[in-house]
């Protein structure tokens, strides 16, 4: 098996779950637990290979996805912090929706491929100098635009959140959301714009399956990945910078079985194809255990109600 | 009280989702329906969405060929899980006058088994089982036919010797296409092997890429595929090297991978089925259909295909068709290097429709 390739799909297999679990993670820093990460990529999904489709642009195409993700969160929002609906509902009645919305308004979509110009955008661009490293450099920078976004953006939120004033504020929200209130910041606000922003960033994980991963539209196109997104935020402990490790751990444990086969390794496929889930609840119960719930924003869940206090 | 409002709200929304995620029955009118001498209504239950390719997308252009040709009035539904939901589902078609009843799923078997009898006067017709009843009778292809001249293609395509074949399960239908499509392959290239991905998924656009791009990483420059997606015919186009699709022709979803395909054609079939109903004749008979009847097929090699491979494809097309060649013939070699059957004799259908094991020239392991 050749590693710097099996690593390198690896990279690509884990991004779709990279940019999902970075959206979940800003939603729920604000305090707010989405299940709806699934639906999310649905829309993001459709959205952007409809956009492909019509427009033929790269841009506009993940902009619309963007903006499919937002709707969503933008509802999400609506529900679970103006109405302060259960959470935990509200997330699944999204996941439905986007499964429902994407499924009919993909089949209208249904045999038609994504335009080679977009497709062109996103083929692997080598990065000078930096292509020519052995192994670390071959691996992580001979990819497509969309993994070196997700590893930016990941940087980027992991400085928001520890070295800008929103970032506080954003945790303190997730934390104590009264005593954030008592300091003056804008709850709500804070609120809405996190959960908005991040239902699009999960809406690209989306659209990257659907524009890069296959060029064509396929149904449930997301296939739980939406869920092993959610794991992944606890996985990671709410943490940018692990999400980037534990998104290409998983990414390259989905892929490992059909390597490994053809080396003729002795071990069952269907045990290999247990992997992902295994160490899922793996985690889970290492962090149960460490407590690692601590590193969760303490009001995750829980609606905010000003004369709750 | 605000609390249980809210809850009340999400359960009304929820509801409302379900129910419009559910897929209703569509009714397709025939051209001439009301002319008809006998009010003859087809249902036909679809596993998947009809899409613009694959399995279900080859069922109903045999429907729409029933109604264009014979004016009969068709009823269908997509997406029908293979659950007792299909017995609803049947209900629900009878209830709208339909007399035939066609399940194009494996899982559907069953099911219509067990309302076939609740509905003596309604023909039922599984595709791809095994179960039949004084009304239900089972019909398939003999895919392994086209499969064989498409392994043809392969071989003389391939510069690498290394052919992959990303397959759903370890099924003898699979295994027999897999069997059938090296040995086409060795007929033409004795030094090329097919290796073998399972990825234990009929329809999972994902992971038959990921399995297609692991064969590609492994040397591989021609990519065949027991799968419903185009997905790993694209992942081959990605790569710059070649595919062979299934099911359905793919030749403008991959055009830069794609050689050919082995096809279903279910038209002649669904109509004379259809006719024999008409004049009420039909009789329940189960059928394992090749080239020869056509219901399968090779679709158009592609301009990708190597030269001379038209000719070879010809060539065989004929032989098979004539009972002068047979696919498992012996001498038959099993992966281990023995013998399966001898010189001048050939595998009867039965073991065939049991082959559990791969032939010389397959890289990949059975569970």
């Amino acid at each position: 098996m050749d590693s710097v390739s099996f690593l390198r799909a690896a990279l690509q297999a884990g991004t779709p779950l990279l940019f999902a679990t970075l959206g979940e993670i800003l939603t729920e820093k604000a305090g707010n637990l989405n299940l709806g990460v699934e639906g999310l990529m649905l829309l993001g999904a459709v959205g952007g290979f409809a956009a492909g489709l019509a427009t033929q642009s790269a841009l506009v195409a993940i902009i619309v996805a963007a903006l499919c993700g937002a709707v969503g969160g933008l509802l999400y929002a609506v529900l679970t912090v103006t109405l302060q609906a259960n959470q935990v509902v509200t997330g699944l009645a999204l996941t439905i929706f986007g499964t429902g919305v994407s499924g009919y308004a993909g089949r209208f979509l249904m045999g038609d491929i994504i335009p080679s110009s977009i497709r062109n955008t996103f083929r692997t661009i080598p990065i000078p100098l930096l292509s020519e490293i052995p192994f670390f450099g071959e691996i992580v920078f001979q990819q497509n635009i969309f993994v070196y976004c997700g590893i930016a953006l990941a940087i980027l939120m992991g400085l928001y959140f520890s070295k800008t004033k929103q970032g506080l504020n954003l945790r303190t929200v997730g934390e104590n959301p009264s005593a954030a209130d008592a300091s003056g910041i804008p709850v709500t606000t804070y609120k809405y714009i996190h959960i908005i922003i991040g239902s699009a960033i999960s809406a690209l994980g989306g659209a990257y399956l659907s524009l890069v991963s296959v060029p064509a539209w396929q149904e449930n196109i997301t296939a739980g990945r939406g869920w092993i997104a959610v794991a992944l935020v606890i996985f990671s402990m709410w943490s940018p910078y692990r999400a980037i490790f534990g998104a290409y751990l998983f990414g390259g444990l989905d892929i490992i079985g059909f390597r490994l086969q053809q080396t003729g390794f002795a071990l069952s496929q269907h045990l290999i194809g247990m992997f992902p889930y295994l160490i899922t609840i793996l985690v889970l119960v290492i962090s149960s255990i460490m407590k690692r719930r601590q590193y969760a924003p303490t009001s995750l869940g829980e609606p905010y109600f000003r004369e709750d206090r | 009280m605000k609390n249980l409002k809210l809850s009340i709200l999400v359960v009304l929304v929820l509801s409302l989702l379900l129910a419009a995620c559910t897929p209703a029955t569509v009714e397709d009118p025939g051209t001439n329906g009301e002319d008809a001498p006998e009010e003859v209504v087809v249902g036909f239950l679809y596993v998947a969405p009809v899409g613009n390719e694959g399995f279900t997308y080859s069922h109903n252009l045999g429907r729409l060929h029933v109604e264009q040709e014979l004016g009969v009035r068709t009823i269908y539904q997509e997406s029908v899980p293979d659950t007792a939901e299909v017995e609803n589902v049947i209900a629900n078609m009878v209830d709208q006058g339909a007399n035939m009843i066609f399940g194009t799923s494996f899982g559907f078997g069953e099911y219509m088994l067990n309302v076939a009898d609740q509905y003596p006067d309604v023909a039922f017709l599984h595709c791809s089982g095994y179960l039949d009843a004084p009304n239900m009778l089972n019909y398939f292809g003999r895919m392994y036919e086209p499969r064989f001249l498409s392994g043809l293609v392969a071989g003389m395509k391939t510069e690498t010797n290394k052919i992959g074949y990303v397959a759903a399960y370890e099924i003898p239908e699979v295994i027999r296409g897999i069997n059938a499509f090296t040995l086409g392959v060795q007929t033409v290239n004795p030094d090329a092997e097919v290796h073998v991905v399972w990825t234990h998924t009929w329809y999972d656009p994902i992971n038959e890429r990921e399995a297609a791009l692991s064969l590609i990483d492994g040397g591989a420059d021609v990519i065949a595929q027991h799968q419903d997606t185009a997905a790993p015919q694209q992942a081959a186009e990605e790569r710059g090297v070649f595919a062979i699709g299934y099911h359905s022709n793919t030749a403008d979803v991959a055009p830069g991978s794609f050689l050919t395909a082995p096809i279903w054609n279910f038209r002649p079939y669904y109509k004379e089925q259809v006719e024999l109903f008409m004049a009420g004749e039909w009789t329940p008979e189960n059928v394992w259909l090749g080239m020869n009847d056509g219901m399968v097929l090779l679709a158009p090699l592609s301009d990708l295909a190597p030269e001379g491979a038209q000719e070879l494809v010809d060539e065989y097309t004929a032989k098979i068709n004539s009972g002068e060649y047979h696919v498992f013939h012996g001498p038959l070699y099993n992966q281990a290097g023995e013998m399966v059957i001898g010189e001048g004799e050939t595998l009867t259908d039965e073991e065939m429709l049991s082959m559990n094991y791969f032939v010389q020239g397959v890289v990949g392991r059975i569970e």
